[in-house]
């Protein structure tokens, strides 16, 4: 098996992010006209004539580049569309960077966009294939909670210890989304609110489940020579990781909910291209994919941050907490930012080119080591995950 | 020799008290409680529970008769899903004996002519709120395999038909209308008398004979009336009678309480007065043994149906549905793929590592061996929760959704709904128990007919 980090190593010059939020009054091509023009527009100098290719994320919104190509008017351009589940806007800008280190292009675009806010539902339905009626229909939720008695039993926690740090942290990616004028909820709530929520899965309230919004976000990339022709301030890209699994875990009874594999596997593949060796100490910020809390618990122990069966305890010790040690989610996450689907996995690197610029305001954190986006789609046992490593760094530097 | 081999009834575990309906109609007094079929049952799914119980591992040569007077579709046969559910192969021939109330009787005769065979008749009674129908119906099916070894031998038969009009539905309405009473009476007793003098003198069998007399109609008066004709101790069918009538299913479930009553050499007259009469006369064999019909089931734990509930269930309570997305059917030819998988809950047993793939698949999902499989029916293979969760956000009916991971014996893992589990909170490491039902009802009237399971209990095994 290979898997290298780039030859030729690519920078993020420009990058936008809209608003998340329920926003009846924009259609996904307002907000892929948003993210393309700002994207655009935070690189001084640059058209949109400029960009060579573009690569679009969007899981439900549209099909074809065309989704992207009609808004803007934009004629004769090499546009393809991405979808991988909730990965997909880290897999626009995964491919992205393969163009544009292949030297095929020398400036490219990746845009992620979804509308879900004019489905008339409050939850997610997802695209499925005719079929005879057997596959197991749970919410998304219900596939989530799954991992509480799973990582109970298996590490001998009680279901109340890890509630607790459920709590801790929805609590955490309220607190950082208030902060954020971006985000769709930008409102602190209290330990006890949450804690005292109606169940909507398992021990889920609707506290520990992402936001359903509509957003969308975008960032231009060049090759990392190019990159300070574009901006004094580049964010240079030193791992792109994709696991996805067999999809085979909820059929076989070796599999245990709580393990998150692909998680695993992608951010051991990016540690390995990124030369990373110790990514509790070596990564300074991290944003994951918080689509439930349980996630980015059991996330913590599957990126390496915290030791098998530790996560509950240190997420409850402050570790990830926006003054803690690793902030995680300081942007909110897909807890209080949002979860427009096509755009996450752009949003959470859009919160790495803030902070690595010393742009987040009242968010600013340590930015002295590398920054982690991890970005996953499907349900325990069914997954993919991307994973990408970036710093204001260049490799060796 | 000709008769029944083997036999069996399900009754759905849900109970509605008779008593719950008058407090809520204001009116009139109500005593006992009735079965009730659970939302996601249907009288094919009721059906398959009772022919799977009475198949056990045998296999039939003869057809398959399903009688209803509920069927679950029209032009589409039902009986060809009962028989997909049952484990039948696609050389037994499945008929629809649909519609009449009369069906039950008429299945049961065609299975006994064809002397090998599988009789099913399943029904939900329900009718308007405050009908006699719904206060005194029950919801049930009863199961014969017919066959040269029987443990009861047919005797002999006779019937009588006779054109009137005692009670009647349009097709697809809920309310049954009647004539007067008194009317019904006066033309079922005669029938009745005749049809018994027929059967007893083709049996050479005379009256005080008969250890057991089942008498099987939807006129209440009528019935009490004939039974009354027999010593009280040869009417007498233990729970059943409270129960109330069954439909097509009555004869049948009253003729499955008759046997279980019976010895060796007892004489059994079953008599069903519906639209005329219909009476077989049995002699028990010797190798007739009682006990593990399904009837233990009214003596068993009840699951108390509240009557809003069962109004609900039935379709006469629309309710506000939460705001989720429609229904999608499955579609006709992805189900067809899958019919072992779908109907008759077949595995695929990789033949390189054992393991169990639900459901079946190209690729073994442990070993990666490339269609290598045994086909393997999980429907009696002991299974186990593996983890569990409440879904408030679930398509089902009854919310919470009770979802499990369940790992067979054996090998093998899939997740389901968790049925028949109102107020029941799992636990991993519980016995569950797969079960026939209708996952949901798409806009387009498809019936998602799935396997999910069901609380283990005392009288699975």
């Amino acid at each position: 098996m290979a898997v290298h980090a780039l030859r030729n190593p690519v920078a993020i010059v420009g990058m936008a992010c809209t608003t998340f939020g329920e926003h009846w009054d924009r259609s996904v091509d307002d907000l892929l006209v948003d993210a393309t023009q700002d994207a655009v527009a935070s690189v001084p100098g640059l058209e949109l004539e400029a960009v060579d290719a573009f690569w679009l994320g969007s899981m439900i919104s549209g099909v074809s580049g065309l989704t992207l190509t009609r808004p803007l008017a934009l004629a004769h351009k090499p546009v393809t569309r991405v979808e991988n589940m909730c990965a997909t806007g880290s897999e626009a800008f995964r491919n992205a960077c393969y163009a544009v280190s292949a030297g095929a292009y020398d400036v490219v675009m990746a845009v992620g966009g979804e509308k879900l806010k004019d489905a008339g539902y409050s939850g997610l339905e997802m695209p499925s294939v005719p079929n005879d009626g057997t596959p197991p229909v749970l919410s998304a939720p219900a596939m989530y909670s799954m991992i509480v008695p799973a990582y109970a039993r298996r590490y001998g926690v009680s279901p109340e210890q890890i509630k607790e740090a459920m709590t801790h942290i929805a609590w955490k990616n309220h607190g950082n989304g208030a902060l954020n004028p971006r985000a769709q909820f930008r409102k602190a709530v209290s330990k006890e609110t949450i804690a005292r929520a109606p169940a909507l899965a398992g021990n889920l309230s609707v506290f520990d489940c992402s936001g359903v919004a509509d957003g969308g976000a975008a960032a231009v990339i060049v090759r990392a020579e190019d990159a300070l022709k574009y901006t004094d301030r580049p964010l240079y890209v030193h791992a792109l990781a994709l696991d996805a699994g067999a999809g085979t875990g909820r059929n076989d009874s070796a599999y245990d909910y709580s393990d998150l594999g692909e998680s695993r596997a992608s951010a051991q593949a990016a540690y390995d291209q990124a030369g990373i060796t110790d990514p509790a100490t070596e990564i300074s910020l991290a944003e994951v994919h918080d689509c439930f809390t349980p996630t980015e618990m059991v996330l913590m122990e599957e990126l390496g941050f915290s030791a098998p069966g530790e996560a509950w305890r240190d997420v409850l010790d402050g570790r990830y907490d926006r003054t803690g040690a690793l902030p995680v989610n300081i942007d909110g996450g897909l807890k209080s930012f949002g979860h427009p689907i096509g755009a996450s996995g752009l949003r959470m690197l859009f919160e790495m080119w803030l902070q690595f610029r010393g742009e987040a305001g009242e968010r600013q954190v340590d930015t002295s080591g590398f920054g982690l986006v991890q970005n996953q789609g499907g349900s325990p046992g069914d997954l993919v995950s991307a994973v990408t490593i970036v710093s204001s760094r260049l490799r060796g530097e | 020799m000709v008769g029944i081999e083997s036999y069996a009834v399900y009754i759905p575990a849900g109970r509605l008290q008779r008593a719950a309906i008058a407090t809520a109609l204001g009116s009139g007094r109500g005593r006992g409680a009735r079965p009730v079929a659970s939302y996601d049952e249907d009288s094919t799914t009721l059906g398959v529970a009772a022919a799977r119980r009475a198949l056990g591992s045998r296999a039939i040569t003869g057809s398959l008769w399903f009688a209803t007077s509920r069927p679950a579709y029209l032009e589409k046969s039902n009986a060809v899903t009962v028989a997909a559910a049952s484990g039948l192969g696609e050389e037994a021939p499945a008929y629809d004996v649909g519609g009449a109330l009369r069906g039950g009787a008429g299945a049961l005769r065609a299975g006994l002519a064809e002397g090998s065979a599988l009789v099913v008749a399943s029904d939900l009674r329900f009718g308007l709120p405050g009908s006699a129908d719904e206060a005194d119906g029950s919801d049930a099916a009863a199961a014969f395999v017919v066959g040269a070894d029987p443990v009861a031998e047919l005797v002999a038969t006779a019937s009588v038909t006779r054109e009137f009009l005692d009670r009647w539905r349009e097709p697809g309405d809920v309310r049954t209308r009647t004539w007067e009473d008194r009317f019904g009476v006066e033309e079922y007793l005669p029938l009745a008398g005749r049809a018994v003098e027929d059967v007893l003198a083709r049996g050479d069998v005379a009256r005080d004979a008969l250890a057991q007399v089942v008498v099987s109609t939807p006129h209440a008066r009528a019935r009490s009336q004939v039974a009354n004709s027999f010593p009280a101790e040869v009417t007498e069918l233990g729970s059943v009678a409270g129960a109330g009538y069954a439909g097509t299913a009555d004869l049948g479930v009253g003729l499955v309480a008759a046997f279980e009553r019976a010895k060796p050499g007892d004489l059994v007259l079953a008599l069903s007065l519906a639209d005329g009469a219909d009476a077989f006369l049995f002699r028990m064999t010797e190798r007739h043994q009682p006990g593990r019909s399904g009837l233990e089931t009214l003596d068993g734990p009840e699951a108390e149906v509240s009557y809003v509930d069962f109004l609900t269930w039935r379709g006469l309570l629309p309710r506000e549905p939460a705001r989720r997305p429609d229904v999608k059917p499955p579609v006709p030819p992805a189900s067809r793929r899958t019919t072992d998988w779908k109907f008759g809950f077949v595995a695929g047993r990789c033949r390189e590592c054992g393991y169990r793939n639900l459901p079946p698949r190209r690729v073994c999902l442990r070993c990666r061996a490339s269609d290598a499989f045994e086909p393997e029916v999980m429907v009696d293979v002991p299974a186990r929760v593996a983890t569990f969760t409440d879904d408030w956000l679930s398509e089902s009916v009854q919310l919470p959704a009770k979802v499990v991971a369940v790992d067979f014996e054996g090998g093998g893992r899939f997740e389901f709904e968790m049925t028949d589990a109102a107020g029941h909170t799992p636990s991993i490491g519980d016995a569950v128990v797969p079960t026939f039902r209708v996952a949901s009802v798409a806009g387009n009237g498809v019936r998602n007919y799935i396997w999910k399971v069901r609380p283990h209990r005392e009288e699975d095994r």
